[in-house]
Protein backbone atom coordinates (compact mmCIF):
# COMPACT_ATOMS: atom_id res chain seq x y z
CA UNK A 1 0.00 0.00 0.00
CA UNK A 2 1.29 3.48 -0.81
CA UNK A 3 2.74 5.30 2.13
CA UNK A 4 0.74 8.24 3.19
CA UNK A 5 -0.21 10.17 6.24
CA UNK A 6 -3.63 9.38 7.52
CA UNK A 7 -5.33 11.90 9.65
CA UNK A 8 -7.29 10.04 12.27
CA UNK A 9 -10.84 11.14 11.88
CA UNK A 10 -13.26 10.81 14.74
CA UNK A 11 -15.50 7.81 14.24
CA UNK A 12 -19.02 8.68 13.20
CA UNK A 13 -21.47 8.77 16.02
CA UNK A 14 -25.17 8.45 15.91
CA UNK A 15 -26.76 11.87 15.89
CA UNK A 16 -30.25 12.49 17.08
CA UNK A 17 -31.91 15.48 15.47
CA UNK A 18 -30.06 18.44 16.85
CA UNK A 19 -31.83 21.62 17.82
CA UNK A 20 -29.36 23.79 15.90
CA UNK A 21 -30.12 22.16 12.56
CA UNK A 22 -33.89 22.21 12.99
CA UNK A 23 -34.77 25.56 11.34
CA UNK A 24 -32.78 24.81 8.18
CA UNK A 25 -34.30 21.39 8.00
CA UNK A 26 -37.89 22.54 8.28
CA UNK A 27 -37.24 25.21 5.64
CA UNK A 28 -36.02 22.52 3.29
CA UNK A 29 -38.99 20.41 4.37
CA UNK A 30 -41.37 23.22 3.33
CA UNK A 31 -39.61 23.55 0.02
CA UNK A 32 -39.90 19.82 -0.67
CA UNK A 33 -43.55 19.88 0.35
CA UNK A 34 -44.36 22.70 -2.03
CA UNK A 35 -42.54 20.89 -4.85
CA UNK A 36 -44.61 17.81 -4.08
CA UNK A 37 -47.82 19.85 -4.21
CA UNK A 38 -46.86 21.21 -7.63
CA UNK A 39 -46.10 17.70 -8.86
CA UNK A 40 -49.42 16.38 -7.57
CA UNK A 41 -51.22 19.24 -9.35
CA UNK A 42 -49.96 18.10 -12.73
CA UNK A 43 -49.35 14.39 -12.28
CA UNK A 44 -52.71 13.18 -13.62
CA UNK A 45 -51.57 14.21 -17.08
CA UNK A 46 -48.80 11.59 -17.13
CA UNK A 47 -50.44 8.78 -15.15
CA UNK A 48 -51.59 5.68 -17.01
CA UNK A 49 -55.24 6.35 -17.87
CA UNK A 50 -56.86 3.11 -16.75
CA UNK A 51 -55.00 2.22 -13.56
CA UNK A 52 -56.87 -0.99 -12.89
CA UNK A 53 -56.35 -2.37 -16.41
CA UNK A 54 -52.71 -1.23 -16.40
CA UNK A 55 -51.95 -2.98 -13.12
CA UNK A 56 -53.76 -6.12 -14.25
CA UNK A 57 -51.86 -6.30 -17.52
CA UNK A 58 -48.45 -5.67 -15.96
CA UNK A 59 -47.43 -9.32 -15.72
CA UNK A 60 -43.79 -10.39 -15.85
CA UNK A 61 -42.21 -13.78 -16.02
CA UNK A 62 -39.74 -14.51 -13.26
CA UNK A 63 -36.18 -13.80 -14.22
CA UNK A 64 -32.53 -14.24 -13.18
CA UNK B 1 -5.33 -9.06 2.02
CA UNK B 2 -7.96 -6.81 0.50
CA UNK B 3 -7.80 -6.40 -3.28
CA UNK B 4 -9.20 -3.49 -5.31
CA UNK B 5 -12.93 -3.94 -5.72
CA UNK B 6 -13.81 -4.26 -9.39
CA UNK B 7 -17.60 -4.06 -9.58
CA UNK B 8 -20.46 -4.47 -12.02
CA UNK B 9 -24.26 -4.21 -12.03
CA UNK B 10 -26.61 -6.48 -14.02
CA UNK B 11 -30.16 -5.23 -14.56
CA UNK B 12 -33.07 -7.27 -15.84
CA UNK B 13 -35.70 -4.85 -17.07
CA UNK B 14 -39.42 -5.41 -16.79
CA UNK B 15 -40.92 -5.37 -20.30
CA UNK B 16 -44.39 -4.87 -21.79
CA UNK B 17 -45.47 -5.08 -25.40
CA UNK B 18 -48.52 -2.89 -25.89
CA UNK B 19 -50.96 -3.12 -28.75
CA UNK B 20 -50.70 -6.88 -29.29
CA UNK B 21 -53.17 -9.49 -28.05
CA UNK B 22 -50.86 -12.12 -26.67
CA UNK B 23 -47.53 -10.47 -25.91
CA UNK B 24 -44.51 -12.74 -25.59
CA UNK B 25 -41.74 -11.22 -23.47
CA UNK B 26 -38.95 -13.24 -25.09
CA UNK B 27 -39.96 -12.05 -28.55
CA UNK B 28 -40.37 -8.48 -27.28
CA UNK B 29 -36.93 -8.57 -25.64
CA UNK B 30 -35.36 -9.91 -28.83
CA UNK B 31 -37.02 -7.23 -30.96
CA UNK B 32 -35.88 -4.53 -28.54
CA UNK B 33 -32.22 -5.53 -28.35
CA UNK B 34 -32.11 -6.36 -32.05
CA UNK B 35 -33.45 -2.89 -32.84
CA UNK B 36 -30.81 -1.21 -30.68
CA UNK B 37 -27.99 -3.31 -32.07
CA UNK B 38 -29.09 -2.52 -35.64
CA UNK B 39 -29.64 1.19 -35.00
CA UNK B 40 -26.23 1.66 -33.40
CA UNK B 41 -24.41 -0.52 -35.92
CA UNK B 42 -23.10 -2.95 -33.32
CA UNK B 43 -22.25 -5.29 -36.18
CA UNK B 44 -19.26 -7.20 -37.43
CA UNK B 45 -18.61 -5.37 -40.68
CA UNK B 46 -19.40 -7.63 -43.62
CA UNK B 47 -20.68 -10.37 -41.35
CA UNK B 48 -24.08 -8.90 -40.67
CA UNK B 49 -24.33 -10.39 -37.20
CA UNK B 50 -23.54 -8.66 -33.93
CA UNK B 51 -20.36 -9.60 -32.14
CA UNK B 52 -21.55 -12.54 -30.17
CA UNK B 53 -20.98 -13.56 -26.63
CA UNK B 54 -18.61 -16.47 -26.18
CA UNK B 55 -19.95 -18.98 -23.66
CA UNK B 56 -16.87 -21.12 -23.34
CA UNK B 57 -16.02 -19.76 -19.88
CA UNK B 58 -19.56 -19.62 -18.51
CA UNK B 59 -20.04 -22.09 -15.69
CA UNK B 60 -22.93 -20.74 -13.64
CA UNK B 61 -23.41 -24.07 -11.87
CA UNK B 62 -20.16 -23.86 -9.91
CA UNK B 63 -20.78 -23.33 -6.23
CA UNK B 64 -18.59 -21.13 -4.01
CA UNK B 65 -18.92 -23.63 -1.21
CA UNK B 66 -17.04 -26.10 -3.39
CA UNK B 67 -19.87 -28.49 -4.18
CA UNK B 68 -23.22 -28.57 -5.92
CA UNK B 69 -25.89 -29.51 -3.38
CA UNK B 70 -28.06 -32.40 -4.51
CA UNK B 71 -31.25 -31.17 -6.09
CA UNK B 72 -30.14 -27.56 -6.49
CA UNK B 73 -30.92 -25.99 -9.83
CA UNK B 74 -27.99 -24.46 -11.66
CA UNK B 75 -29.05 -21.50 -13.79
CA UNK B 76 -29.56 -22.33 -17.45
CA UNK B 77 -27.61 -20.23 -19.93
CA UNK B 78 -29.75 -19.62 -23.01
CA UNK B 79 -27.34 -19.42 -25.92
CA UNK B 80 -29.78 -19.07 -28.80
CA UNK B 81 -31.09 -15.63 -27.90
CA UNK B 82 -29.87 -12.18 -28.85
CA UNK B 83 -26.59 -11.50 -27.17
CA UNK B 84 -24.44 -8.50 -27.94
CA UNK B 85 -21.26 -6.93 -26.64
CA UNK B 86 -21.31 -3.14 -26.78
CA UNK B 87 -18.47 -0.71 -27.37
CA UNK B 88 -18.75 0.53 -23.78
CA UNK B 89 -17.75 -2.98 -22.69
CA UNK B 90 -21.24 -3.99 -21.54
CA UNK B 91 -23.17 -7.13 -22.40
CA UNK B 92 -26.76 -6.69 -23.63
CA UNK B 93 -28.86 -9.80 -24.04
CA UNK B 94 -32.12 -11.67 -23.54
CA UNK B 95 -32.09 -13.49 -20.23
CA UNK B 96 -35.09 -15.69 -19.54
CA UNK B 97 -37.97 -13.39 -20.43
CA UNK B 98 -36.25 -10.04 -19.88
CA UNK B 99 -33.76 -7.80 -21.61
CA UNK B 100 -30.69 -7.67 -19.40
CA UNK B 101 -27.78 -5.29 -19.42
CA UNK B 102 -24.57 -6.04 -17.54
CA UNK B 103 -22.41 -2.97 -17.09
CA UNK B 104 -18.73 -3.14 -17.96
CA UNK B 105 -16.32 -3.73 -15.08
CA UNK B 106 -16.03 -0.55 -13.00
CA UNK B 107 -13.23 0.44 -10.64
CA UNK B 108 -15.35 2.26 -8.06
CA UNK B 109 -18.92 2.99 -7.00
CA UNK B 110 -19.15 6.32 -8.84
CA UNK B 111 -18.13 4.63 -12.08
CA UNK B 112 -20.75 1.98 -11.28
CA UNK B 113 -23.39 4.70 -11.00
CA UNK B 114 -22.25 6.20 -14.30
CA UNK B 115 -22.55 2.94 -16.20
CA UNK B 116 -25.82 2.07 -14.49
CA UNK B 117 -27.16 5.40 -15.75
CA UNK B 118 -25.66 4.67 -19.20
CA UNK B 119 -27.61 1.39 -19.13
CA UNK B 120 -30.82 3.39 -18.63
CA UNK B 121 -29.97 5.56 -21.62
CA UNK B 122 -29.30 2.42 -23.69
CA UNK B 123 -32.71 1.12 -22.60
CA UNK B 124 -34.32 4.42 -23.64
CA UNK B 125 -32.59 4.40 -27.01
CA UNK B 126 -33.65 0.78 -27.47
CA UNK B 127 -37.29 1.75 -26.93
CA UNK B 128 -36.91 4.56 -29.48
CA UNK B 129 -35.24 2.28 -32.02
CA UNK B 130 -38.03 -0.25 -31.47
CA UNK B 131 -40.77 2.35 -32.01
CA UNK B 132 -39.28 3.07 -35.41
CA UNK B 133 -39.75 -0.52 -36.59
CA UNK B 134 -42.97 -1.62 -34.84
CA UNK B 135 -46.35 -1.26 -36.60
CA UNK B 136 -48.41 1.78 -35.56
CA UNK B 137 -50.26 1.19 -32.31
CA UNK B 138 -47.58 -1.09 -30.85
CA UNK B 139 -45.03 -0.09 -28.26
CA UNK B 140 -42.42 -1.90 -26.19
CA UNK B 141 -41.86 -0.33 -22.77
CA UNK B 142 -39.14 -1.02 -20.19
CA UNK B 143 -39.34 -0.72 -16.41
CA UNK B 144 -36.38 -0.66 -14.04
CA UNK B 145 -38.02 -2.46 -11.15
CA UNK B 146 -37.93 -5.97 -9.68
CA UNK B 147 -41.49 -7.17 -9.26
CA UNK B 148 -44.81 -7.21 -11.10
CA UNK B 149 -46.76 -7.05 -7.83
CA UNK B 150 -48.16 -10.52 -8.51
CA UNK B 151 -45.39 -12.67 -7.09
CA UNK B 152 -43.00 -12.57 -10.06
CA UNK B 153 -39.57 -11.09 -9.51
CA UNK B 154 -36.55 -10.37 -11.71
CA UNK B 155 -33.20 -9.21 -10.52
CA UNK B 156 -30.68 -6.45 -10.28
CA UNK B 157 -27.44 -8.20 -9.40
CA UNK B 158 -24.20 -6.70 -8.14
CA UNK B 159 -20.76 -8.22 -8.64
CA UNK B 160 -17.65 -7.63 -6.60
CA UNK B 161 -14.17 -9.07 -7.12
CA UNK B 162 -12.83 -10.54 -3.89
CA UNK B 163 -9.68 -12.33 -2.81
CA UNK B 164 -10.04 -16.08 -3.37
CA UNK B 165 -8.25 -16.80 -0.09
CA UNK B 166 -10.97 -15.13 1.99
CA UNK B 167 -13.03 -17.90 3.62
CA UNK B 168 -16.48 -17.90 2.02
CA UNK B 169 -18.08 -18.42 5.43
CA UNK B 170 -16.77 -15.01 6.54
CA UNK B 171 -18.35 -13.39 3.50
CA UNK B 172 -21.64 -15.16 4.26
CA UNK B 173 -21.71 -13.99 7.87
CA UNK B 174 -20.85 -10.33 7.41
CA UNK B 175 -22.58 -9.76 4.08
CA UNK B 176 -25.83 -11.23 5.42
CA UNK B 177 -25.71 -8.64 8.20
CA UNK B 178 -25.16 -5.86 5.68
CA UNK B 179 -27.69 -7.03 3.10
CA UNK B 180 -30.47 -7.31 5.68
CA UNK B 181 -29.82 -3.86 7.13
CA UNK B 182 -28.71 -1.82 4.08
CA UNK B 183 -32.31 -2.12 2.84
CA UNK B 184 -33.08 1.05 4.82
CA UNK B 185 -31.34 3.08 2.10
CA UNK B 186 -31.17 0.71 -0.89
CA UNK B 187 -34.90 -0.09 -1.04
CA UNK B 188 -36.82 1.06 -4.12
CA UNK B 189 -40.16 0.93 -2.27
CA UNK B 190 -43.23 -1.20 -2.99
CA UNK B 191 -46.97 -1.05 -2.36
CA UNK B 192 -48.18 -4.12 -0.46
CA UNK B 193 -46.65 -7.53 0.13
CA UNK B 194 -46.16 -10.52 -2.16
CA UNK B 195 -45.69 -13.02 0.63
CA UNK B 196 -48.58 -15.51 0.57
CA UNK B 197 -51.02 -14.81 3.37
CA UNK B 198 -49.81 -11.31 4.23
CA UNK B 199 -52.72 -8.90 3.66
CA UNK B 200 -52.16 -5.42 2.24
CA UNK B 201 -53.51 -3.99 5.48
CA UNK B 202 -50.55 -5.48 7.32
CA UNK B 203 -47.89 -4.14 4.90
CA UNK B 204 -49.42 -1.23 2.95
CA UNK B 205 -45.98 -0.05 1.81
CA UNK B 206 -42.54 -1.56 2.29
CA UNK B 207 -38.97 -0.42 1.76
CA UNK B 208 -37.92 -2.93 -0.92
CA UNK B 209 -39.13 -4.68 -4.05
CA UNK B 210 -37.16 -7.83 -3.36
CA UNK B 211 -37.34 -8.85 0.31
CA UNK B 212 -40.57 -10.81 -0.21
CA UNK B 213 -38.77 -13.23 -2.53
CA UNK B 214 -35.96 -14.47 -0.28
CA UNK B 215 -36.51 -17.82 1.38
CA UNK B 216 -33.02 -19.19 2.12
CA UNK B 217 -29.85 -17.94 3.77
CA UNK B 218 -27.28 -19.38 1.34
CA UNK B 219 -27.62 -21.19 -1.99
CA UNK B 220 -26.96 -21.47 -5.70
CA UNK B 221 -30.45 -20.73 -7.01
CA UNK B 222 -31.50 -17.37 -8.39
CA UNK B 223 -35.01 -18.06 -9.67
CA UNK B 224 -36.67 -20.07 -6.93
CA UNK B 225 -36.03 -20.39 -3.21
CA UNK B 226 -33.80 -17.37 -3.60
CA UNK B 227 -30.96 -17.13 -1.06
CA UNK B 228 -29.73 -13.94 0.64
CA UNK B 229 -26.19 -15.04 -0.24
CA UNK B 230 -25.83 -16.50 -3.73
CA UNK B 231 -22.99 -19.00 -4.07
CA UNK B 232 -22.43 -18.88 -7.83
CA UNK B 233 -18.67 -19.30 -8.20
CA UNK B 234 -17.77 -18.04 -11.63
CA UNK B 235 -15.06 -15.42 -11.27
CA UNK B 236 -14.65 -14.46 -14.97
CA UNK B 237 -11.01 -13.92 -13.95
CA UNK B 238 -8.08 -15.95 -12.62
CA UNK B 239 -9.92 -18.40 -10.38
CA UNK B 240 -6.82 -19.13 -8.33
CA UNK B 241 -6.68 -15.51 -7.18
CA UNK B 242 -10.21 -14.23 -7.39
CA UNK B 243 -13.77 -14.89 -6.47
CA UNK B 244 -16.70 -12.90 -7.87
CA UNK B 245 -19.30 -12.30 -5.22
CA UNK B 246 -22.64 -12.38 -7.09
CA UNK B 247 -25.18 -10.43 -5.04
CA UNK B 248 -28.81 -11.07 -5.98
CA UNK B 249 -30.57 -9.57 -2.98
CA UNK B 250 -30.70 -5.89 -3.96
CA UNK B 251 -33.28 -3.69 -5.66
CA UNK B 252 -32.72 -1.87 -8.95
CA UNK B 253 -32.50 1.81 -8.07
CA UNK B 254 -33.72 4.84 -9.96
CA UNK B 255 -31.87 7.04 -7.44
CA UNK B 256 -28.16 7.48 -8.13
CA UNK B 257 -27.52 8.10 -4.44
CA UNK B 258 -29.09 4.72 -3.61
CA UNK B 259 -27.01 2.91 -6.24
CA UNK B 260 -23.89 4.73 -5.02
CA UNK B 261 -24.50 3.64 -1.43
CA UNK B 262 -25.60 0.11 -2.33
CA UNK B 263 -22.40 -0.59 -4.25
CA UNK B 264 -20.05 1.69 -2.31
CA UNK B 265 -20.83 0.45 1.19
CA UNK B 266 -20.71 -3.19 0.09
CA UNK B 267 -17.32 -2.72 -1.62
CA UNK B 268 -15.80 -1.19 1.52
CA UNK B 269 -17.30 -3.83 3.78
CA UNK B 270 -15.80 -6.57 1.59
CA UNK B 271 -12.34 -5.06 2.07
CA UNK B 272 -12.84 -5.26 5.84
CA UNK B 273 -13.88 -8.90 5.51
CA UNK B 274 -10.79 -9.69 3.43
CA UNK B 275 -8.55 -7.97 5.99
CA UNK B 276 -10.39 -9.47 8.99
CA UNK B 277 -10.96 -5.93 10.21
CA UNK B 278 -14.50 -6.25 11.55
CA UNK B 279 -14.45 -6.06 15.34
CA UNK B 280 -17.19 -8.65 15.85
CA UNK B 281 -19.73 -10.90 14.17
CA UNK B 282 -23.26 -9.53 14.08
CA UNK B 283 -25.64 -12.41 13.41
CA UNK B 284 -29.43 -12.59 13.26
CA UNK B 285 -31.46 -15.29 14.93
CA UNK B 286 -33.21 -15.70 11.56
CA UNK B 287 -31.81 -13.76 8.59
CA UNK B 288 -34.80 -14.59 6.33
CA UNK B 289 -37.30 -13.32 8.92
CA UNK B 290 -35.06 -10.30 9.52
CA UNK B 291 -34.82 -9.27 5.85
CA UNK B 292 -38.61 -9.21 5.56
CA UNK B 293 -39.05 -7.49 8.90
CA UNK B 294 -36.67 -4.68 7.97
CA UNK B 295 -38.36 -4.19 4.61
CA UNK B 296 -41.82 -4.04 6.16
CA UNK B 297 -40.91 -1.56 8.89
CA UNK B 298 -41.11 2.02 7.65
CA UNK B 299 -40.67 3.30 11.20
CA UNK B 300 -37.15 1.78 11.20
CA UNK B 301 -37.75 1.28 14.92
CA UNK B 302 -38.63 -2.38 15.34
CA UNK B 303 -35.86 -4.42 16.89
CA UNK B 304 -34.43 -7.56 15.31
CA UNK B 305 -33.64 -10.71 17.26
CA UNK B 306 -29.95 -11.47 17.23
CA UNK B 307 -28.34 -14.91 17.46
CA UNK B 308 -26.81 -14.05 20.85
CA UNK B 309 -30.21 -13.23 22.35
CA UNK B 310 -29.84 -9.45 22.20
CA UNK B 311 -31.88 -7.15 19.97
CA UNK B 312 -30.93 -4.32 17.60
CA UNK B 313 -32.51 -2.17 14.90
CA UNK B 314 -31.27 -2.12 11.30
CA UNK B 315 -30.13 1.45 11.95
CA UNK B 316 -28.10 0.39 15.04
CA UNK B 317 -26.32 -2.21 12.93
CA UNK B 318 -25.68 0.17 10.03
CA UNK B 319 -24.14 2.71 12.43
CA UNK B 320 -21.87 -0.02 13.76
CA UNK B 321 -20.82 -1.11 10.24
CA UNK B 322 -20.21 2.52 9.25
CA UNK B 323 -18.00 3.04 12.28
CA UNK B 324 -15.96 -0.07 11.46
CA UNK B 325 -15.59 0.99 7.81
CA UNK B 326 -14.61 4.57 8.76
CA UNK B 327 -11.96 3.31 11.15
CA UNK B 328 -10.62 0.95 8.51
CA UNK B 329 -10.32 3.66 5.88
CA UNK B 330 -8.75 6.07 8.40
CA UNK B 331 -6.11 3.49 9.27
CA UNK B 332 -5.42 1.84 5.92
CA UNK B 333 -6.41 4.35 3.27
CA UNK B 334 -8.61 3.79 0.27
CA UNK B 335 -6.31 1.92 -2.14
CA UNK B 336 -8.52 -1.17 -2.14
CA UNK B 337 -11.89 0.45 -1.63
CA UNK B 338 -12.17 2.81 -4.58
CA UNK B 339 -9.80 5.73 -3.82
CA UNK B 340 -11.40 9.14 -3.21
CA UNK B 341 -14.80 7.63 -4.00
CA UNK B 342 -14.57 5.66 -0.74
CA UNK B 343 -14.35 8.92 1.23
CA UNK B 344 -17.46 10.18 -0.56
CA UNK B 345 -19.27 6.92 0.19
CA UNK B 346 -18.48 7.19 3.91
CA UNK B 347 -19.64 10.81 4.04
CA UNK B 348 -22.89 10.06 2.26
CA UNK B 349 -23.44 6.93 4.33
CA UNK B 350 -23.12 8.93 7.57
CA UNK B 351 -25.33 11.74 6.29
CA UNK B 352 -28.07 9.32 5.20
CA UNK B 353 -28.00 7.37 8.48
CA UNK B 354 -28.21 10.67 10.37
CA UNK B 355 -31.31 11.66 8.40
CA UNK B 356 -32.85 8.21 8.71
CA UNK B 357 -32.33 8.47 12.49
CA UNK B 358 -34.17 11.79 12.75
CA UNK B 359 -36.62 12.22 9.85
CA UNK B 360 -36.41 9.79 6.90
CA UNK B 361 -38.80 11.94 4.86
CA UNK B 362 -36.04 14.56 4.44
CA UNK B 363 -34.37 12.02 2.11
CA UNK B 364 -37.08 12.26 -0.55
CA UNK B 365 -34.60 13.48 -3.16
CA UNK B 366 -31.98 10.86 -2.27
CA UNK B 367 -33.62 7.49 -1.59
CA UNK B 368 -36.11 5.71 -3.83
CA UNK B 369 -38.35 4.31 -1.14
CA UNK B 370 -38.74 7.73 0.49
CA UNK B 371 -39.34 9.49 -2.83
CA UNK B 372 -41.94 6.91 -3.87
CA UNK B 373 -43.64 6.85 -0.48
CA UNK B 374 -43.98 10.63 -0.31
CA UNK B 375 -45.39 10.82 -3.82
CA UNK B 376 -47.91 8.03 -3.26
CA UNK B 377 -48.85 9.20 0.24
CA UNK B 378 -49.38 12.74 -1.08
CA UNK B 379 -51.60 11.44 -3.88
CA UNK B 380 -53.45 9.11 -1.51
CA UNK B 381 -54.21 11.92 0.94
CA UNK B 382 -55.29 14.34 -1.75
CA UNK B 383 -57.73 11.86 -3.30
CA UNK B 384 -58.76 10.00 -0.15
CA UNK B 385 -57.62 6.59 -1.45
CA UNK B 386 -56.81 3.42 0.47
CA UNK B 387 -53.40 1.82 0.01
CA UNK B 388 -55.03 -1.03 -1.92
CA UNK B 389 -56.34 1.33 -4.62
CA UNK B 390 -55.18 0.35 -8.14
CA UNK B 391 -54.11 3.93 -8.80
CA UNK B 392 -51.36 3.61 -6.16
CA UNK B 393 -50.20 0.27 -7.51
CA UNK B 394 -50.11 1.80 -10.99
CA UNK B 395 -48.00 4.71 -9.72
CA UNK B 396 -45.67 2.24 -8.01
CA UNK B 397 -44.97 0.57 -11.37
CA UNK B 398 -44.86 3.84 -13.26
CA UNK B 399 -42.21 5.22 -10.90
CA UNK B 400 -39.84 2.82 -12.72
CA UNK B 401 -41.05 3.50 -16.30
CA UNK B 402 -37.90 4.32 -18.30
CA UNK B 403 -39.65 6.53 -20.84
CA UNK B 404 -38.73 10.10 -19.86
CA UNK B 405 -42.26 11.23 -20.77
CA UNK B 406 -43.81 8.75 -18.32
CA UNK B 407 -41.26 8.10 -15.57
CA UNK B 408 -42.43 9.28 -12.15
CA UNK B 409 -38.91 8.88 -10.74
CA UNK B 410 -37.80 11.50 -13.27
CA UNK B 411 -40.31 13.93 -11.71
CA UNK B 412 -39.52 13.73 -8.00
CA UNK B 413 -36.31 15.77 -8.09
CA UNK B 414 -33.80 12.98 -7.39
CA UNK B 415 -30.27 14.22 -6.81
CA UNK B 416 -27.73 13.12 -9.43
CA UNK B 417 -24.07 12.29 -8.87
CA UNK B 418 -23.08 11.91 -12.52
CA UNK B 419 -23.56 14.58 -15.19
CA UNK B 420 -25.72 13.71 -18.19
CA UNK B 421 -22.75 14.19 -20.56
CA UNK B 422 -20.64 11.72 -18.58
CA UNK B 423 -23.47 9.21 -18.50
CA UNK B 424 -24.13 9.61 -22.22
CA UNK B 425 -20.43 9.13 -23.04
CA UNK B 426 -20.72 5.87 -21.09
CA UNK B 427 -23.21 4.59 -23.66
CA UNK B 428 -20.46 4.27 -26.27
CA UNK B 429 -17.14 4.55 -24.39
CA UNK B 430 -15.82 1.98 -21.92
CA UNK B 431 -14.42 2.84 -18.48
CA UNK B 432 -10.75 3.77 -18.87
CA UNK B 433 -9.55 2.03 -15.73
CA UNK B 434 -10.51 -1.66 -16.10
CA UNK B 435 -10.13 -4.40 -18.73
CA UNK B 436 -13.46 -3.19 -20.18
CA UNK B 437 -11.31 -0.53 -21.87
CA UNK B 438 -9.54 -3.24 -23.87
CA UNK B 439 -12.82 -4.93 -24.80
CA UNK B 440 -14.59 -1.72 -25.78
CA UNK B 441 -11.71 -0.17 -27.70
CA UNK B 442 -11.09 -3.40 -29.63
CA UNK B 443 -14.77 -3.41 -30.61
CA UNK B 444 -14.53 0.20 -31.75
CA UNK B 445 -11.28 -0.22 -33.68
CA UNK B 446 -11.18 -3.76 -35.04
CA UNK B 447 -14.77 -4.95 -35.08
CA UNK B 448 -14.37 -6.66 -38.46
CA UNK B 449 -11.72 -8.96 -37.01
CA UNK B 450 -13.48 -9.88 -33.77
CA UNK B 451 -15.55 -13.05 -33.79
CA UNK B 452 -16.42 -13.35 -30.12
CA UNK B 453 -15.99 -11.66 -26.77
CA UNK B 454 -16.71 -12.47 -23.17
CA UNK B 455 -15.72 -11.10 -19.79
CA UNK B 456 -12.28 -12.64 -19.71
CA UNK B 457 -11.24 -13.02 -23.34
CA UNK B 458 -11.58 -11.75 -26.90
CA UNK B 459 -11.35 -13.91 -30.01
CA UNK B 460 -9.91 -12.49 -33.23
CA UNK B 461 -9.97 -13.79 -36.79
CA UNK B 462 -7.12 -12.14 -38.67
CA UNK B 463 -7.16 -14.36 -41.72
CA UNK B 464 -5.15 -17.36 -42.77
CA UNK B 465 -4.48 -19.36 -39.64
CA UNK B 466 -6.35 -20.28 -36.47
CA UNK B 467 -8.52 -17.90 -34.46
CA UNK B 468 -6.55 -15.99 -31.83
CA UNK B 469 -7.87 -15.81 -28.31
CA UNK B 470 -6.60 -13.01 -26.07
CA UNK B 471 -7.18 -13.91 -22.42
CA UNK B 472 -8.06 -11.08 -20.02
CA UNK B 473 -7.80 -12.83 -16.67
CA UNK B 474 -6.84 -9.68 -14.72
CA UNK B 475 -9.79 -7.27 -14.42
CA UNK B 476 -7.52 -4.28 -13.83
CA UNK B 477 -5.21 -4.90 -16.81
CA UNK B 478 -5.94 -3.62 -20.29
CA UNK B 479 -6.72 -0.11 -19.03
CA UNK B 480 -6.15 3.07 -21.01
CA UNK B 481 -2.91 3.58 -19.12
CA UNK B 482 -1.67 0.17 -20.31
CA UNK B 483 -3.15 0.21 -23.77
CA UNK B 484 -3.53 3.71 -25.23
CA UNK B 485 -0.14 3.78 -26.95
CA UNK B 486 -0.45 0.24 -28.20
CA UNK B 487 -3.83 1.00 -29.75
CA UNK B 488 -2.52 4.20 -31.35
CA UNK B 489 0.34 2.31 -32.93
CA UNK B 490 -1.82 -0.58 -34.19
CA UNK B 491 -3.71 0.10 -37.41
CA UNK B 492 -5.19 -3.37 -37.49
CA UNK B 493 -6.05 -6.24 -35.18
CA UNK B 494 -3.14 -8.15 -36.72
CA UNK B 495 -0.81 -5.30 -35.71
CA UNK B 496 -2.21 -5.29 -32.20
CA UNK B 497 -1.89 -9.05 -31.77
CA UNK B 498 1.68 -8.95 -33.06
CA UNK B 499 2.57 -6.27 -30.52
CA UNK B 500 0.85 -8.25 -27.79
CA UNK B 501 2.91 -11.29 -28.81
CA UNK B 502 -0.15 -13.34 -29.76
Amino acid sequence: MAEREHVQKPAPTRRESEATSAPAKSERGEEIKSELDDLLDEIDEVLETNAEEFVKSYIQKGGE
Amino acid sequence: MAIPKTIGIETEFGITHRGVDDPDPITASSILIGAYVAATHQYVAGGGSPVSWDFIDETPGLDARGYAPTGSMAPVVETHLVNAVLTNGARYYVDHAHPELSTPECADALSGVRFDRAAEIIAQRSMEATSAILPPGEEIVLYKNNSDGKGNSYGCHENYLVDRSTPFGEIVTHCTTHFVTRQIYTGAGKVGSEVAGVPASEVPFQLTQRADFFEEEVGLETTLKRPIINTRDEPHADARKYRRLHVIVGDANMSEVATFLKVGTTAILLALIEDKALPRRIEFASPVAAIRQVSADMSLARTLEMADGTTATALDIQWELLEACSNYVAQRGTDNTGGPTAEAVLQRWEQVLTSLSSDPMTLSTQLDWVAKYRLLEGYRERHGLGWDHPRLRAMDIQYHDLRPSKSLAARVGLETLVGIDEATAGVTDPPSDTRAYFRGECLKRYRADIVAANWDSMVFDIGADALRRVPMMEPLRGTREHMARLFDESDSAADLLRRLGK
